[in-house]
């Protein structure tokens, strides 16, 4: 455990570098002074972000919310008492380039510790590579079910977990409606798959039947031909496991076919606030739903602090926080949370206490490691767009309120009273 | 009538794809060089369109009056500075130089519009012709159309006109065009700047059916690249076959049978045909071997 001596010179200048590091960073994102400012030899965290290539949205995201953990933890105290500080490198959402990244952080830079990057594509690797080095990898979003499948001890999900995320609609859907077709079409991620498939197996067993099942490939940039098949069934219901671009595209290609589902899911892409809202047209989006792991107004701690610092840095308003910054930001509050409980920075200490059923809170809710890695705490939320406005829906009866779901999407293009 | 109606969307979706490939194409034939800036120069060209249609409130193919001939100069400008003074090894440089403006570009759109996604937007992009059972969604079809009409144009130019005679002969052979007097580095800039025009004009449609960000390039230039091998390098006619062949065959596929295999069984059949045509559908055997 590192002390702090202040009676010695290098100490003192040790103190005041790290007071000058921790008042930039509060600079940078906004937050007000605290009543304990982090001071002493940082604490390094290497991360690798995705800000070139096919997650750059998401990678830029992912670093906005990692930055401002960083800001709030050293004015909350840093980590041990001594300042964060946080070094990045853009993998350019290559797998290859990722490994290459943390194995410069982990021998080259020798940081600390290591967070996770954007995607279970670049998390498999990256957690394969800390795994090597001895480090522990705590991450919030790549959590796709390939990641915990490999019997390795070092990576932790904070976020609840892929497989899931869906399964809080299912159940709603299962108890409140006739079973009946659904229209079914994913990205063959491994993230993302996963969440339909999983979904896809509980309806069925409910009587839910296929109206249409199909796989597209990551790299798809023609949408027609899905959302045709998926059209040409008529189902009410569509769920769709969809990254950001592709559920921008499929909404367009389903308003051209005049398609109109009752009911329609994305695994992603009505979370991504002002983009969806400006890719889509915000009178497209009334009725659309999203599984996500956060919500913007929640009383968890750090949560007013994030949105707030969020706000001042980066401007917009709270629809419009990407659900990457909270997931990164909570990866950060659980590696503060468990390193200040063991009082060290020993990798193998962090990862025996991960693995040891403590629970932590986090911005995102209550965070519990199940042995495979796995957050088996977290309660996935669904949203659903309501005269514009982004709103909690499910689940019923949970620990936060949540509004009443509008269970009849209008058409494309009409929001009734707005 | 579901295939049909995929079939009918891989000739509209072709057309487009046939046009963002056609520079690709006729840049190689004229100047044997494989333009790997063509999928960030789609992307500027998307990005060019939204900030225009955005900042002065009109319609998107309004936009590309000033886009293209924006996008003709900026091509002719990298051709003057960046792939003429090559002397040397010019097919192997002039490869690293596009890659290195494809860089330049993605990294510069990422500093000016960040790395969110957004699309181009106007009062009929959602809009679909309904006949019958079949849909054809508007701006499909608009592109298509104009497509249909750009190649003409580019097939008049080529075939009608003294230029095209110029840029045909310095495709054949072009030692032997400077002999007979041919400005061969004239021709080759105007080539690049149409090329780089047409990527403008690709880019609005590519804009206005998918959201996109600069690192969107990446999956067009796979596209482009598979579309002009089948086509035949230097084709611009193997360029309108090969692509409205594989956006047929790529959603007939996904409808009947998966969208995975869309892809895959375009691929088996581009084996195929290089199998009995390493040249490509319309290339041309042997004539950049001169």
């Amino acid at each position: 455990m590192h002390k702090l001596r202040l009676g010695s010179v290098a100490n003192r200048r040790k103190v005041q570098i790290g007071a000058v590091l921790g008042a930039a960073a509060l600079a940078v994102t906004g937050l007000t002074v605290p009543n304990a400012i982090a001071a002493g030899k940082p604490i390094t965290i290497g991360i690798s972000v995705s800000l070139s290539g096919d997650f750059s949205g998401d990678g830029v995201a992912t670093q906005q919310g990692y930055k401002i953990w960083a800001a709030w933890q050293n004015a909350h105290g840093g980590i041990l008492g001594r300042p964060v500080v946080l070094k990045f490198l853009s993998d350019a959402s290559s797998p290859t380039q990722v490994v290459t990244n943390y194995q410069k952080f982990m021998t080259a830079d020798k940081v600390d510790f290591v967070l996770g990057p954007y995607s279970t594509k670049l998390t498999k690797p990256a957690s394969n590579t800390a795994n090597r080095y001895h480090y522990v990898m705590l991450e919030g979003i790549g959590g796709g079910p390939s990641v915990f499948s490999r019997g390795l001890k070092n990576v932790f999900d904070v976020s609840a977990s892929a497989t899931y995320q869906l399964v809080t609609y299912a159940k709603w859907l299962a108890a409140t409606q006739k079973p009946q077709p659904i229209a079914y079409a994913t990205m063959d991620d491994p993230f993302i798959q996963p969440m339909v498939d999983y979904a896809r197996a509980y309806l069925d067993k409910k009587g839910f039947t296929e109206a249409v099942y199909k796989v597209y490939p990551a790299e798809t940039t023609d949408f027609s031909p899905i959302a045709s098949a998926v059209a040409a069934t008529g189902a009410k219901i569509a769920i769709l496991g969809t990254m950001p671009p592709d559920g921008y595209a499929m909404v367009q290609n389903f308003i051209q076919a005049k398609y109109n589902p009752e009911q329609l899911i994305m695994a992603s892409g009505p979370d991504q606030g002002a983009d969806f809202t400006k890719s889509v047209g915000i009178t497209n989006t009334e009725g659309l739903m999203v599984p996500n792991t956060w919500i913007p107004t929640s009383n968890y701690p750090g949560n007013k602090d994030m949105v707030a610092a969020y706000i001042k840095a980066y401007g917009g308003d709270i629809n419009a926080i990407n659900a990457d910054v909270p997931e990164a930001f909570a990866a950060g509050q659980v590696l503060a949370e468990a390193v200040n409980k063991i009082g060290s920075t020993d990798n193998k200490k962090l990862q025996a206490y991960l693995h040891s059923g403590a629970s932590f809170t986090s911005v995102q809710g209550p965070v519990q490691f199940a042995a495979d890695g796995q957050n088996s705490g977290a309660a996935p939320y669904v949203f659903q767009w309501q005269k514009g406005v982004y709103l909690p829906v499910l689940p019923l009866g949970g620990p936060d309120k949540v509004s009443p779901i509008e269970t009849m999407r209008p058409d494309w293009g009409t929001t009734p009273g707005m | 009538m579901l295939v049909l109606q995929a079939i009918i969307e891989g000739v509209l979706v072709g057309g487009f794809y046939a046009l963002m490939a056609a520079g690709l194409t006729l840049v190689f034939g004229v100047m044997d060089i494989v333009n790997f800036a063509i999928g960030a120069l789609i992307v500027l060209g998307a990005y060019l369109s939204y900030s225009v249609c955005n900042h002065l409130h009109i319609d998107p193919f309004l936009s590309l009056l000033i886009t293209t001939p924006l996008m003709t100069g900026l091509g002719m400008f990298i051709y003057v500075f960046l792939i003429k003074p090559i002397k040397t090894n010019r097919v192997v440089m002039s490869l690293l130089t596009m890659f290195a403006v494809a860089t330049l570009i993605e990294g510069i759109l990422d500093i000016c519009y960040n790395s969110g996604f957004v699309q181009i937007h106007a009062s009929y992009i959602n809009n679909s012709l309904k006949i019958g059972k079949l849909n054809f969604p508007l701006i499909y079809v608009l592109s298509f159309l104009l497509s249909v009409f750009l190649l003409g144009c580019l097939f008049l130019i080529t075939y009608r006109t003294k230029f095209g005679r110029s840029l045909r002969a310095s495709m054949q052979n072009p030692v032997a065009a400077r002999l007979v007097g041919i400005d061969t580095d004239r021709v080759s800039m105007i080539t690049l700047g149409i090329g780089i025009g047409l990527a403008a004009i690709g880019g609005m449609v590519f804009g206005t059916t998918n959201a996109f960000n600069a690192s969107s390039s990446y999956d067009i230039i796979s596209r482009l690249l598979v579309i002009v091998i089948l086509g035949g390098f230097g084709s611009v006619g193997g360029a309108l076959v090969s692509a409205i062949f594989m956006l047929v065959i790529q959603d007939v596929v996904a409808v009947v049978w998966s969208p995975v295999w869309g892809s895959t069984t375009f691929y088996m059949i581009l084996i195929l045909v290089l199998l009995v045509r390493p040249q490509g559908l319309f290339g041309k055997k042997g004539v950049r071997a001169q």
